[in-house]
C-alpha cells in the first residue's frame, strides 16, 4: 500500500489511541422532545406502540422474575433494566427473517419477535413445555420459529457464529441479516476480534450490536478498555461503525435501520455501539452496591429509556397515562398468572436426558438411560415423581 | 478404480461433496488458490469459485466460530485447521458450541452439517507443534463425532460420510500417510458407515486395536508376530466417538487378549477408555491384562522421535508379553 503524499512524514508521528472520536447519534432528549434539527427514523404509530408495549412487558417481566428468584421459585435471573431501548430499538429495525443472536440480556428482542409470556415461563421453570427441554439455566431462550438463536453461556461465542450465519444467508440468496448482541465486556474476548475480522474480510451481512452498559459484572469500563470504547475497533477492522445513545429508542432504531440497509445492499458488516447503563445487577447472584454508588445509579435513572420514549409517545398524542397504567397492570397480572401455571407443569420426560446429543440416540446412550431407569426404579421416592410424564 | 494417495482421496471426497451439494463450502488458512498447506483442497476454488472455497484470516477460533454459524444456518461447512496442533484456540467453539448446539437448544438449532478436517500425528520430523494427536480431548465431549482414516480408500469413504452425517464431526487426517499411503480408490462416490469398526485381519491369539496411521505399525508388528507363530486379529476402530464396542468385545472374547496402540501420550489417552470398557465387557474371557502401547507422557520431541513413538517393535514386544503372560 502506498500513502498519499499528505500522509507521508519524515519523523516519527504517534497516533493516540484516543485520536479517533466517534460521533454519537442522539435524537430524543430526556424530556421526550427531539433535539432541534434531528431526523426521525422511519416510524409510525403502530410501530411505536409495539416497541413501547415490548419495553413495558420486559420491565414488568424483569421486576417480577427477579422477585420470583428472590422467593426461590427460579434459580437465576438477568434483567434488561436500563437497556430496553438498545434492545427493542434495534430489534424493531429488523425483518422477521433476520437472525438474532443474543448474549443473554436481550429478552426484549425475543418478545418483540413474538415469544409468548408462557414460553418465557416454560423456559425459566424448565418444564416439559420448554423449547430447550430444561437443559439450560433460566434466560437461555431460543426459538427456531422466531429466528432467535438459542443463548449460550460462554461469553462472545456467538460473534464469529454471526459472521458464518450471515455468510450462509447471503449464499442462500436471502435478503436477510444476522444481528448479534454482546456487551462491552464480551468485546474483550478473542471471539469478538476473530468474528469481526472474519465478517469484514468475508463480506458478511451481519450487524454487531454492542451494548456498552458500563459494567462487566463488577468490572467498570475503565478497567475493561483503554481506548474510546468499542466503536473504534470496528473502524480498525474496516467495518462501517456508528455510536448511538443507547437510551434513546429513536436513535437506536434509526441507526439499526441504516445498518440493515448497508448490510443487505452491500453485503458488509456494521458495528453499532449503544452507550447505555445497566440499571439492574449483572444477575440475580450479583450485588452492584458493592462496586458502584447510589448517586451514579440515580444519575442514570434520569435517562430512563422507557420513560423517555413514553414522554415522546404522549407528546405525539399516541398514548395516555391511563393507557399506561392499564398496560402495566395487565402485564403484571399476565406474568403472575403464567408463573403459577409454569411452575406446576412437570419436568421434561426422562428420555430427553439422552436425546439431541446426536441426531439419533446412539447405543451407548440407550444403555446408559436404561441403567438410570433401572436404578430409579429401585429408589422411587428419591427421584421426582412428576418427571418423565408427558404434559 | 484409480490409484490415489491419501490427499487425493480426501480432495476427491470434498470435490464430490461440493458437486452434489451447492451449500457445501470449504474454508480455512491457505485453502483457496494455494490449495492448502498439504494441497488437500487443490483445484476446488478453480472449480467452485471463491465464494465456496476460500482463505480465512489466521484465526482458528474464528474459523470454527464461523463454521458453527454457517452450519447452524443450514449450509454444509467443511473447515480446515492447518495442523491439529493449532486446534486449541478453537477448543471452546468445538466443545462448548459445536458439541452442544443441538442439545442445549432442545433441537431448535444444530450444527450437524459441520465437518472439521485437520492433519494430525508424528513421524514427519515435525517436533511438538506439528506432530500431536489430540483426539482424546475431543472424545471426552458428547455431541462430537471423532473419525480417523487409515488409508486412501477409507479416507474418501469416511470423509464423505462425515460431511453428510447430521452431526458435527472432527476428522483427523494422518499427515504421515498423506503421500506415503497409496491405494485403489473408486473415482465415484461411496461412503463408509461411521461408528463401525473394521476387522482388517482375523486371528486367534490376540486382538490388536488402533486407528489412523497407527494401523500401519500394528500390521507390521502383526507380521513379525505371525513369523513366530502368533495369530493376531487386527481391528481398525475408524470412529472413536461414538465407538463400536460390540465389534471389539466380540473379538476379545474370541482371542482372550487385547492390545491397544495410539500415538498420543498414554495417560488420559483413548486407549485407557477402551481398556476400561473391554475389561468390563470381557472380564471372564481375558487371559492377560489389556496392553497399551502409546506415546510417552512428554511433549512430542524433534530429535528423538523414533524412541518416543509407539512403533512396530514396541507393539511386537507387547504382543509377545501378552501372549506369554
Amino acid at each position: 500500500m502506498s500513502l498519499e503524499p499528505q500522509h507521508q512524514v519524515h519523523k516519527a508521528v504517534m497516533t493516540s489511541g484516543h485520536a479517533l472520536k466517534i460521533p454519537e447519534l442522539k435524537i430524543l432528549q430526556s424530556d421526550g422532545t427531539p433535539y432541534p434539527g434531528a431526523t426521525l427514523p422511519d416510524i409510525d404509530q403502530e410501530l411505536a406502540l409495539k416497541i413501547y408495549d415490548t419495553a413495558v412487558f420486559t420491565r414488568v417481566l424483569d421486576e417480577r422474575m427477579l422477585a420470583a428468584q428472590r422467593q426461590g421459585r427460579i434459580s437465576f435471573y438477568m434483567t434488561c433494566i436500563g437497556e430496553e431501548a438498545a434492545v427493542v430499538g434495534s430489534a424493531a429495525a429488523l425483518s422477521q427473517d433476520d437472525m438474532i443472536m443474543a448474549q443473554y440480556r436481550e429478552q426484549a428482542a425475543l418478545r418483540y419477535r413474538g415469544f409468548t409470556t408462557e414460553q418465557f415461563m416454560n423456559q425459566m421453570f424448565s418444564n416439559v413445555k420448554d423449547l430447550g427441554k430444561g437443559r439450560q439455566m433460566p434466560i437461555h431462550y431460543g426459538s427456531n420459529e422466531l429466528n432467535y438463536m438459542t443463548v449460550s453461556s460462554p461469553l462472545g461465542t456467538q460473534i464469529p457464529q454471526a459472521a458464518g450465519y450471515a455468510y450462509g444467508q447471503k449464499r442462500a440468496g436471502k435478503e436477510a441479516v444476522t444481528l448479534c448482541y454482546f456487551g462491552e465486556g464480551a468485546a474483550s474476548e478473542g471471539d469478538f476480534h476473530a468474528g469481526l475480522n472474519m465478517a469484514a474480510v468475508l463480506n458478511c451481512p451481519a450487524i454487531f450490536f454492542c451494548r456498552n452498559n458500563g459494567y462487566a459484572i463488577s468490572t467498570p469500563t475503565s478497567e475493561q478498555f483503554a481506548g474510546d470504547g468499542i466503536a473504534p475497533r470496528g473502524v480498525g477492522y474496516g467495518i462501517n461503525t456508528i455510536r448511538v445513545d443507547g437510551n434513546d429508542m429513536l436513535a437506536v432504531l434509526a441507526a439499526t435501520q441504516q445498518a440493515r440497509a448497508i448490510a443487505v445492499a452491500e453485503n458488509k458488516p456494521v458495528l453499532i455501539e449503544a452507550m447505555s447503563y445497566r440499571l439492574g445487577a449483572h444477575s440475580s447472584s450479583d450485588d452492584p452496591s458493592g462496586y458502584r454508588s447510589r448517586e451514579e445509579e440515580a444519575k442514570w435513572r434520569e435517562h430512563d429509556p422507557v420513560l423517555r420514549f413514553k414522554l415522546w409517545l404522549l407528546a405525539q398524542g399516541w398514548w395516555s397515562e391511563e393507557q399506561d397504567e392499564a398496560l402495566y397492570d395487565q402485564y403484571r397480572k399476565e406474568v403472575l398468572a403464567a408463573v403459577k401455571v409454569a411452575e406446576t407443569l412437570p419436568k421434561p420426560a426422562y428420555d430427553t436426558l439422552v436425546t439431541d446429543v446426536y441426531d439419533t440416540v446412539p447405543e451407548h446412550l440407550e444403555k446408559q438411560l436404561q441403567e438410570t431407569r433401572d436404578h430409579m426404579a429401585r429408589y422411587p421416592d428419591h427421584y421426582p415423581a412428576d418427571s418423565g410424564k408427558e404434559a | 478404480m484409480a490409484q490415489m494417495n491419501l490427499l487425493q482421496a480426501i480432495n476427491s471426497a470434498m470435490d464430490i461433496a461440493m458437486a452434489t451439494d451447492d451449500s457445501a463450502v470449504v474454508f480455512g488458512e491457505d485453502v483457496g488458490h494455494f490449495g492448502g498447506v498439504f494441497r488437500a483442497t487443490s483445484k476446488l476454488q478453480e472449480k467452485y469459485g471463491k465464494e465456496r472455497c476460500f482463505n480465512t484470516p489466521l484465526t482458528e477460533q474464528g474459523i470454527i466460530g464461523f463454521a458453527n454459524g454457517l452450519a447452524a444456518q443450514g449450509s454444509t461447512a467443511i473447515a480446515e485447521i492447518q495442523f491439529a496442533d493449532y486446534i486449541f484456540p478453537a477448543f471452546d467453539q468445538l466443545v462448548n458450541e459445536s458439541a452442544k448446539f443441538r442439545y442445549r437448544s432442545g433441537n431448535e438449532f444444530d450444527v450437524g452439517r459441520l465437518t472439521v478436517r485437520t492433519p494430525y500425528g508424528g513421524g514427519i520430523a515435525g517436533g511438538h507443534y506439528h506432530s500431536q494427536s489430540p483426539e482424546a480431548y475431543f472424545t471426552h465431549t458428547p455431541g462430537l463425532k471423532i473419525v480417523v482414516p487409515r488409508n486412501p480408500y477409507e479416507a474418501k469413504g469416511l470423509l464423505l460420510a462425515s460431511i453428510r452425517d447430521d452431526n458435527p464431526v472432527v476428522f483427523f487426517e494422518p499427515k504421515r500417510l498423506y503421500r506415503a499411503s497409496v491405494g485403489e480408490v473408486p473415482e465415484g462416490e461411496y461412503t463408509i458407515s461411521l461408528s463401525k469398526a473394521e476387522v482388517v485381519q482375523s486371528g486367534s491369539d490376540i486382538t490388536l486395536l488402533g486407528w489412523g496411521a497407527q494401523m500401519e505399525l500394528i500390521e507390521k508388528a502383526a507380521k513379525m508376530a505371525a513369523d513366530i507363530g502368533i495369530s493376531c486379529e487386527i481391528i481398525d476402530l475408524r470412529t472413536l466417538l461414538p465407538w463400536d464396542v460390540d465389534t471389539v468385545a466380540k473379538s476379545v472374547c474370541k482371542t482372550g487378549r487385547l492390545l491397544v496402540s495410539h500415538e498420543a501420550p498414554i495417560t488420559g489417552g483413548f486407549a485407557g477408555e477402551i481398556a476400561a470398557t473391554i475389561q468390563q465387557e470381557c472380564f471372564l474371557h481375558l487371559e492377560s491384562p489389556i496392553a497399551r502401547v502409546c506415546g510417552m507422557d512428554t511433549p512430542y520431541p524433534l530429535a528423538l522421535e523414533q524412541a518416543h513413538m509407539a512403533d512396530h517393535l514396541k507393539i511386537f514386544e507387547a504382543i509377545k508379553a501378552s501372549v506369554e503372560f
